[in-house]
Parts: structure tokens; sequence; C-alpha cells
């Protein structure tokens, strides 16, 4: 890749105003509440913003276009069924109870309703999670920019050695991250998260019209990947039975598995997007956040997803010798394709074995695609240099704030739920500011640690991911019981809780995609179901796992004593007063929002069906 | 919070537009833009993004100028509100 200065100056004027907007918050920073929680003072506009693009981390930006590559259109349900149902449902429904509790923190909020293990456990499975989520962040960036060679250029100038390029990108982008929170906590986190917003949109939205325009419009996209494969096109065709769309999963586990219970177990239970919410100025901004944040979050298929239909739609680039004659002498121009490219579909390279040099190829003899250089590869395609430089500035974005909002998640729960909690209780407030400014080293400290664990052990990132989704698919059955009945327990709420990860993990082991071998795969006790997706194989696991702890919960509820309703009040939905109307028209209401949002998605849907 | 994020954002994309649209100028119908399907992407989205950093930053300005005028609410950490 050839970049010249001009995109140096984009990427450089960017991190200065990054570490910039920092140093202008540091003197804002006067107590644990400005740092961890934004003072609670920020209007909904920003935390709405904020709300989603804590989640526009890389893995998103690159993965939906890598998804939308391998399934077409399909991949939209992640936004559709997804996320935006959610995101409508923890705005009207649960942030009353986050927000009303006065809890600073998710797992807070499960000590208020619940006891003090149901938050230990929580409070430690997050803290753990988060840490690795930004090491994989980070450890995916580095690979990212070794492959686009975005450094290669810098580093032979300066005359580095190539090796140093991976820890270049790594303490680069920690020491950004690190500066930035550390001097403006969840403000300076938030802030940047809402530039990067832009900042994805700047990028990405050049790359889709060129794209668009390219190919002749919608109309010649449609043609251009049907003519590949005429499932990609649609949504929701074929989405009744697995064998009929490209995802290979059915509608039940569709609806039930991503939208009930990931879903809603993402959007409506993660601090790392909840924290954005949680440090809005009053209840009412509180609600809007998700829902303010749903709207942008309906037109980014069109950002992140088009980008990977449209690489697939491409023709594939070969290496071709063109011969033309200029004043009597012939010149031939032979344009080189590397290998991987050429065995590659559209600008989707194959995946080569390191060792032979070929192509690595499925069981049914296909070319492996490396989908995830979709997105990088259509930078690189249509972007000349100076937009290229804007367009590489996003990305690095993306995986920053991914970083960051991993980070701010971290310091605030180590801080309040762990180090205060256990550790040291009842320090004035300046210590656990002190306290919180150096977990945020520690937590990127430890992130630095498990990127470079990843180059050694090569199945660590999906090892991770696997424990993660244990971890995370039975949270929300959890939440549902204690925010909306009353007879909940404590003691239910932890059983249940462990039973819903160990089924997760009993599911995993039982069970095996078509096309894998037992292992990380699945399928490690014994094989007795085989899914034709590995996203049947995640949706399912989430309904099981789902399903165990919300019958173990109640049934375990049951068999205890409940707590005295006064202590519930503002924790359960039944004990809670209705909140205050205090806007002035009905239509400004967070209900008349939800259900605007609501509309929009279903006529996306229709749209794309 | 007493820093009104548009006027940072707002001066960044200002910057960054107005970088875009010198350089699309200067390298107006050079053989780079073979890759852009002929199109001066930097110029015209230099254009795009200058327009909306000026927006932003007067919005911003507006807004921190309102906030300026207006008594400091009941400060709760006994800050006085000035403006950027």
């Amino acid at each position: 890749m050839q970049l010249t200065f001009v995109d140096w100056l984009i990427m450089l004027l960017y991190f200065v105003f990054v570490l910039g907007i920092g140093f202008a918050l540091k003197r804002y920073m006067k107590t644990s509440k400005d740092f961890f929680q934004a003072g609670r003072a920020l209007p909904a506009w920003i935390c709405g913003l904020a709300f989603i693009s804590a989640n526009l981390g890389a893995q998103e930006v690159i993965g939906m276009g890598a998804s939308g590559a391998k399934y077409g259109l399909e991949t939209a349900h992640f936004y559709g069924i997804g996320a935006i149902p959610a995101m409508v449902f923890v705005g009207i429904f649960m942030m009353p109870f986050y927000y009303g509790s006065k809890a600073r923190s998710v797992p807070e909020f499960l000590r208020l309703r619940f006891d003090e293990k149901t938050r230990a456990l929580n409070a430690c499975s997050f803290a753990v999670m988060t840490v690795f989520s930004s090491g994989i962040s980070m450890y995916a960036m580095a690979r990212l920019i070794q492959a686009l060679h975005v450094f290669d250029g810098l580093f032979r100038t300066l005359g580095w050695a190539p090796e140093g390029i991976f820890t270049f990108s790594i303490v680069m982008s920690a020491v950004i991250v690190l500066l930035y929170i550390f001097l403006g906590g969840l403000t300076s986190a938030i802030y940047n998260e809402v530039l990067q917003f832009f900042l994805i949109i700047a990028g990405f939205l050049p790359l889709v019209l060129l794209g668009l325009k390219n190919v002749g419009g919608w109309h010649g996209l449609k043609t251009a990947v049907s003519a590949v494969d005429p499932r990609m096109m649609h949504e929701w065709k074929g989405v009744m039975h697995a064998s009929t769309n490209p995802m290979g999963i059915e509608i039940i586990g569709l609806g039930m598995g991503l939208g009930f219970v990931l879903g809603s177990g993402y959007w409506c239970t993660d601090f790392l997007v909840i924290q954005t919410a949680m440090a809005s100025k009053n209840m009412e901004s509180a609600r809007r956040v998700p829902l303010i944040a749903a709207v942008p979050k309906m037109v980014f298929p069109f950002l992140v997803i088009l980008p990977g239909l449209l690489a697939i739609s491409l023709p594939t680039p070969h290496t071709a010798t063109t011969v033309h004659e200029e004043n009597g002498v012939i010149y031939h121009e032979t344009n080189v394709v590397p290998h991987e490219m050429e065995e590659g579909r559209g600008l989707v390279p194959a995946k080569i074995n390191p060792v032979t040099g070929k192509a690595m190829l499925t069981a049914s003899g296909k070319p492996l695609l490396d989908y995830d250089m979709a997105t990088p590869n259509m930078l690189l395609h249509y972007f000349p240099t100076g937009i290229l430089g804007l367009g590489l500035t996003a990305l690095l974005a993306s995986f920053m704030s991914g970083m960051a909002g991993n980070v701010t998640a971290f310091n605030t729960v180590f801080t309040y739920d762990l180090y205060q909690s256990y550790i040291h209780k009842g320090a004035s407030d300046r210590h656990y500011l002190t306290v919180g400014r150096w977990a945020t080293v520690g937590g990127i400290l430890l992130s630095i640690a498990t990127a470079y664990a990843a180059i050694s052990f090569n199945n660590i990132m999906d090892t991770l991911q696997l424990v993660f989704s244990f971890v995370n698919a039975p949270l929300f059955a959890t939440f549902l019981l204690g925010m909306f009945w009353k007879r909940t327990t404590g003691h239910a709420a932890f059983t249940g809780l462990i039973s819903g990860t160990l089924a997760a993990m009993l599911h995993h082991g039982l069970t095996l995609p078509i096309e894998a071998h037992p292992g990380i795969h699945g399928g490690w006790i014994t094989v007795v179901h085989h899914y034709p997706s590995d996203m049947a194989q995640n949706f399912w696991g989430a309904i099981f796992a789902f399903s165990t702890n919300f019958i173990i919960t109640v049934i375990v509820s049951l068999f205890t004593k409940p707590r005295p309703e006064s202590e519930l009040v503002g924790l359960v939905h039944s004990l809670t007063p209705k909140p205050p109307r205090t806007h002035d028209r009905w239509w400004k209401s967070p209900e008349a929002l939800g259900i605007a949002v609501l509309l929009g998605a279903v006529a996306l849907n229709i749209f794309f069906a | 919070m007493n820093l009104d994020l548009r006027i940072p954002m707002g001066l960044m994309f200002t910057f960054t537009g107005a970088i875009l649209t010198t350089w699309g100028i200067k390298t107006n119908g050079d053989a780079i833009y073979a890759r852009s399907l002929g199109i001066n992407a930097n110029l015209w989205w230099g254009i795009v993004l200058l327009l909306f950093g000026l927006a932003m930053y007067i919005l911003g300005q507006r807004s921190q100028r309102r906030l300026v005028k207006e008594p400091a609410p009941p400060a709760k950490d006994g800050e006085v509100r000035r403006g950027h």
C-alpha cells in the first residue's frame, strides 16, 4: 500500500484531537462520579451515539463486512432482530431500574436487587471478559495493520525491522487509549466514541457510494450478487428452513436465539453499552439513549454489510498482460495479482496455507475464503491516497473505541464492585478516583498480555469467545425475572446463572455443526446432534442456557424466602411508581419514540425481504 | 459537561475536510483517481466534511455561548461554567 503524507496527516490529526479531548476534560475530573459516570451530566444524543459506537468496534465493522460477503443480506438480522427490539426494550422497560436505582454499574444493580454473591459472580466474570475482549481487539488490529502493510513504508524510512510492526501497533493503540481514559475517564471515552461514530460514516459512506456506482447501483448489485448466490440478496426468503438460507438457521432459532436471548442479553445487560446510557443527565434522557441509538443502528447495515456484498460482486482480479504500441515501440504491461487474490472470489482473497503456498480448501473442495479481508480490501481498491488515510483512520478508530469501552467498563466494575466492596471499604472518594485511574493502567496491561498470548496460542481467541458466550447466554433470564417478578430471590438468581452457564457448556459439548471436527467447534463430550451451521449451534445453545436459567431460577425462588416488598421499590416493575412525565408532548415520550423505531425497523425488513 | 463535544469534533472535521479539499484540488485529474472511477473523491468528500465540520462547530459555539450567558445552574460541585 502506498500512503503519502496526506494520509499520515489525517491520521495524525485524529490522534491529536483524541488526546486533546482527554486533556481538555482532565480539569473536570474532580470526583469518582465524574470519572466513572461522566458526572451523570451528558446530553442524550451524545450518549445515544456512544451507545451504538461502543459496540461498533472493529469486530463489528470487519465482522459484518465479512458476514455480508459470506451470507449476504441475511446478516441484517443481526440488526433487525438482534439489536433493534432489544434496544427499544431496554430503553422503555429496563432503564427506569438501572438509572432509577442509583446503581453505578450493572453488577451493583444485581446486588441491590439480589445479593452480594450474585453481584460478585457477575462482576468477576464481567471484569475478566472486558480485559480479554480489549486484548482481542488489540490483537486483531495489530494483525490487520500487518496484513495491510500500513506501517511498512514508515518502518522502511526509519530503518526499523518490520518484525516490530506488531509491537508498535499494540503499544501505539494502548498508549493512546490509556492516556485519554486516564485523563478524562468515561466522558473522554464517550466523546471519542461519538467522534469515531462520525468517522466511520465519513470513511465508509464514500466507499459504499463508489462501490454501488461501480456495479451499477442497487439493481446492478442485485444482479451481480445473484450470479454468485441468488439467496444472498434476500433477508427473509428461505428463513423457514435451515437448508434454504445461507446461514443455515431456521426462524425459531433466529427469533428466539438471536432476538430474544443473545440480542437482549447483550443490549440489555452488558455494562459496556449500558454505562453510556447511565451517564446521561436525567431519567428521561437515559430512557431515550437506546432509542436514539436504534435510529442510526437501522441504517448501519448499509454502511458495514454492503462493503462485503460489493466485494464479492466485483470481478476477481487476474494477472494479465496488456500489449500496446506507442510511437512504434511495443510495451508489455503485466499486472501481477497475488495468488491468494486470484484464488478468491471478487475482492475476497482465499486463505493460503503458509507451508505449501496453495489455497486451503473446504470439505467440498472449494477454496476457503478469508472473508475478514473483504472490507479492508474494498478500502484499498477504491480509495486514492488522501481519502484512503481517512478510511484507515476510521478503521483504527473503531478498534480503539472498542478497546476504550471495555477499559472504562472494567475500571468502573473493578473499582466499585470489587475494590470498594471487597478489598478496601470506606475510603475517601479521592482514593477511589486514584484507584480507578490505576485500574485503567492495569486493565490495559492485561489486555496487552492477552494480545501477546494470542500469538503463541493459536486457538485462544476462539476459546475465549466461546467461554464468553457460555457466561453471557443465560444472563438475560436473570435480569428479566429480577425486574419483572418480585418473588425472585438472590439464591435463585445465583443458582440459575451458574446452571445456565453449565447448560451452555453441556450443549456445546454434545453438539457439532456439520463439516466440523469435534473440539473447539463442539462435540468434545460426544456428538448427539448435528447442526446445519455454527450459527444455528450458537443460537440454540443460547436458547438452552436461557431456558435452563429461567426454569431453575423460578423453581429455586419458590423454595426460598423472598425479600420484603419494601426493599424492592425502584428495582422491580410492579413495585415501582411510574416515572413522572416531564415532557410536554406525547410524541416526545420514550414510548412514542420506541414505537416509531420499531415501525422503521419493520419497514426496512420488508424492503430487504 | 462543560465542554461541548461539537466544538472539537467540528474543528476536527473542518481540518480533515480542508486537507482533503486542498489535496483534491492539487491532484485534480491525476492518475490516482482511476481507482475511484475517475471521480475526485478527495475534493468532493473533502467539501462534504468541511461543511459538516463547520456546521457542528457553529452549533457547538452557539450553545456554549448560551450557557455562558445563562446564570450558572445551582452548582453541585461549586464549578463555574465557562466558555471554551
